[in-house]
């Protein structure tokens, strides 16, 4: 039975690794999580004949094994089905953080039971104890992270949650910890007690680190955890001597971690910095006054303006997926396109919760991914663009991050919409961005704002662009 | 010769596949960025089979508590990291017809 279960474990690495590459690339990305999905089924079912449960021959574990399946299995296939695209960052989120909280529990019964006449050797029992802090920090800072995308009442005000010396405070925490740990480890007697106080100080630091994190640097927070978890799942493969845990887990660990690098570079921040600091602490000094008026468009005359122009470029941002707008987008676009005009859309990266997230929701509403543009793709493209549509998108067109070196968001990377021949704003009122300043792109002379509803507006630009025949 | 092998082995694995979990995330477009976190997010699913050796090992009721909800955290983990990560990569196509 060893030798079968080992053979499906190595067929599930190999699946996985296959998998993944395939999700690397939009073509053959459906595929992989399939045959990702077909490793994951093979292991479980092998796994209820694994010598170790065997040999212990408990049915009552049996049992309590498959009922653990159904209920958490079928809960999480449930929210996975009815969770909007809007709100999958922090499904994420919450998933990933059970992965880490399952690995700490791997942990626990390992360091918990009696080991009778083979006890742990110190080296795997550290490595118990490491995955154990891992897989904790991410179980709670994840579940943290879920609050406060999901906008719960008591995540919501982050400077609630901040103090003087609070590093410090956290230091603390984790060295606590780890001390612990090392007791635990190094001196072989599991006494329950201090188990359990190892717990909660680990899960109190993993929470005590994300409670202060605005919800905008979340993303790169919770692709953190996910690496977090990748390797605590890795560590507690090594303490059960289980290949296919140690493999999945290390690919996951460094790819996470690669993954949370390439998303922090996306949004021009660095890992440090959003850990270790905060958006408001960022920005000093006034920003400059912005000059001129906000001039208005009746959505008529915007559809007139749309529907001869030769070239349109559409830059959505969350607002427009707040109100479900896309859908309607992307039929105007359909008109357009049928006018014979040229219509991109350019995604910043922090467009939508997290890097990419914009194009999932786009894709939603049917939008081939060839009609989207990154940031570098695009920008040069704007000065040929006669009409470049801005909805639901703020901070990220703001040409301050571009001219005015005392903003909050001066060096972010931003779409150059005002290098366009004319830019329209559709926008539901005169608020500022996520940011709270000042859009300069607004008051623009070429810039015509058009008030209302995101998905009203819409409707009546593709009325008026089809009342022209 | 044969304790020093099995100690560098799991060192080789970790360098390895570290190695191959860096080379296949490297050059991937920012648009499968959400998708490719929930994937591996999905990945690290496997720790269900793990939770499901110490829940079958599990002696006390309280190690069978811990590992119930150990098996209970992973098979939520694998479940729901695999079904939302399908729905979102369903969702992209081509212009050029569907994938291959």
């Amino acid at each position: 039975m060893g030798y079968l279960i080992e053979t499906i474990y190595f067929l599930t690495a190999a699946l996985f690794i296959l998998g993944l590459k395939r999700m690397s690339h939009p073509t053959t990305a459906r595929s992989g999580i399939i045959w990702a999905g077909g490793g994951m089924v093979l292991a479980t079912v092998v796994s209820f004949a694994h010598p170790q449960i065997t040999a212990h021959a408990s049915v009552v574990n049996y049992v309590l094994m498959l009922i653990a399946i159904a209920i958490g299995g079928g809960i999480a296939w449930w929210g996975a089905k009815i969770v909007a695209m809007t709100a999958m960052p922090q499904m994420i989120a919450i998933y990933n953080g059970m992965g880490g909280g399952a690995a700490a529990a791997i942990a626990a019964v390992e360091l918990l039971k009696d080991h009778g006449a083979h006890p742990l050797p110190v080296s795997i029992l550290l490595m118990a104890v490491a995955g154990a802090v891992i897989g904790a920090v991410s179980f709670s800072g994840s579940v943290v992270a879920f609050g406060k995308l999901q906008e719960l009442k008591f995540f919501k005000d982050d400077a609630k949650f901040r103090f003087p010396g609070q590093q410090k405070v956290n230091a603390a925490i984790f060295a606590g910890a780890v001390l612990l740990g090392l007791i635990i480890a190094l001196s072989h007697s599991a006494s329950g007690p201090l188990i359990s106080l190892f717990f909660v100080l680990a899960l109190a630091f993993g929470a005590m680190m994300a409670l202060p994190i605005g919800g905008a640097d979340m993303p790169v927070v919770i692709s953190l955890f996910n690496a977090f978890t990748g390797l605590a799942v890795a560590l507690e493969g090594f303490v059960l001597g289980n290949s296919a845990m140690i493999i999945a887990g290390i690919i996951v660990g460094s790819s996470g971690t690669l993954l949370t690098l390439m998303m922090a570079k996306a949004m021009n921040r660095s890992v440090s910095n959003v850990l270790f600091s905060n958006w408001a602490a960022l920005g000093s000094g006034e920003a400059q006054a912005v000059t001129g008026s906000l001039k208005p468009m009746e959505p008529p005359d915007a559809a007139i303006q749309m529907a001869y122009a030769s070239k349109v470029i559409i830059v959505p941002g969350y607002g427009m997926a707040v109100a479900q707008a896309q859908h309607k987008i992307w039929e105007m676009s359909k008109l357009l396109i049928e006018r014979g005009a040229t219509v991109k859309f350019a995604i910043h990266p922090v467009a939508g919760r997290m890097p990419g997230h914009m194009n999932v929701l786009l894709a939603e509403a049917g939008v081939p991914y060839d009609y989207i543009a990154d940031i570098d793709e695009i920008n040069e493209e704007f000065a040929t663009a006669d009409v470049a549509l801005v909805i639901g998108a703020n901070d990220v067109v703001n040409p301050a991050a571009r001219n005015d070196k005392s903003s909050p968001i001066y060096g972010m990377p931003i779409l150059n919409v005002d290098y366009a021949k004319n830019v329209q704003v559709i926008k539901r009122g005169k608020g500022v961005g996520f940011a709270g300043i000042e859009n300069a792109l607004f008051f623009a002379d070429n810039t015509r704002m058009v008030y209302g509803d995101a998905q009203k507006v819409v409707a009546a630009l593709i009325q008026g662009i089809k009342d022209l025949g | 010769m044969e304790a020093v092998v099995s100690f560098f082995a799991p060192i080789y694995i970790l360098m390895l596949a570290g190695i191959l979990g860096y080379e296949i995330i490297s050059r991937v477009p920012v648009i499968l960025h959400t998708p490719l976190m929930s994937g591996t997010n999905f990945v690290h699913g496997i720790v269900l089979v793990g939770a499901m050796v110490a829940l079958g090992q599990a002696n006390t009721p309280l190690e069978q508590f811990i590992g119930f909800l150990g098996v209970l955290l992973g098979a939520g983990n694998a479940v729901g990291g695999y079904f939302v990560t399908e729905r979102m990569l369903e969702m992209f196509k081509s212009s050029k017809g569907q994938e291959k």
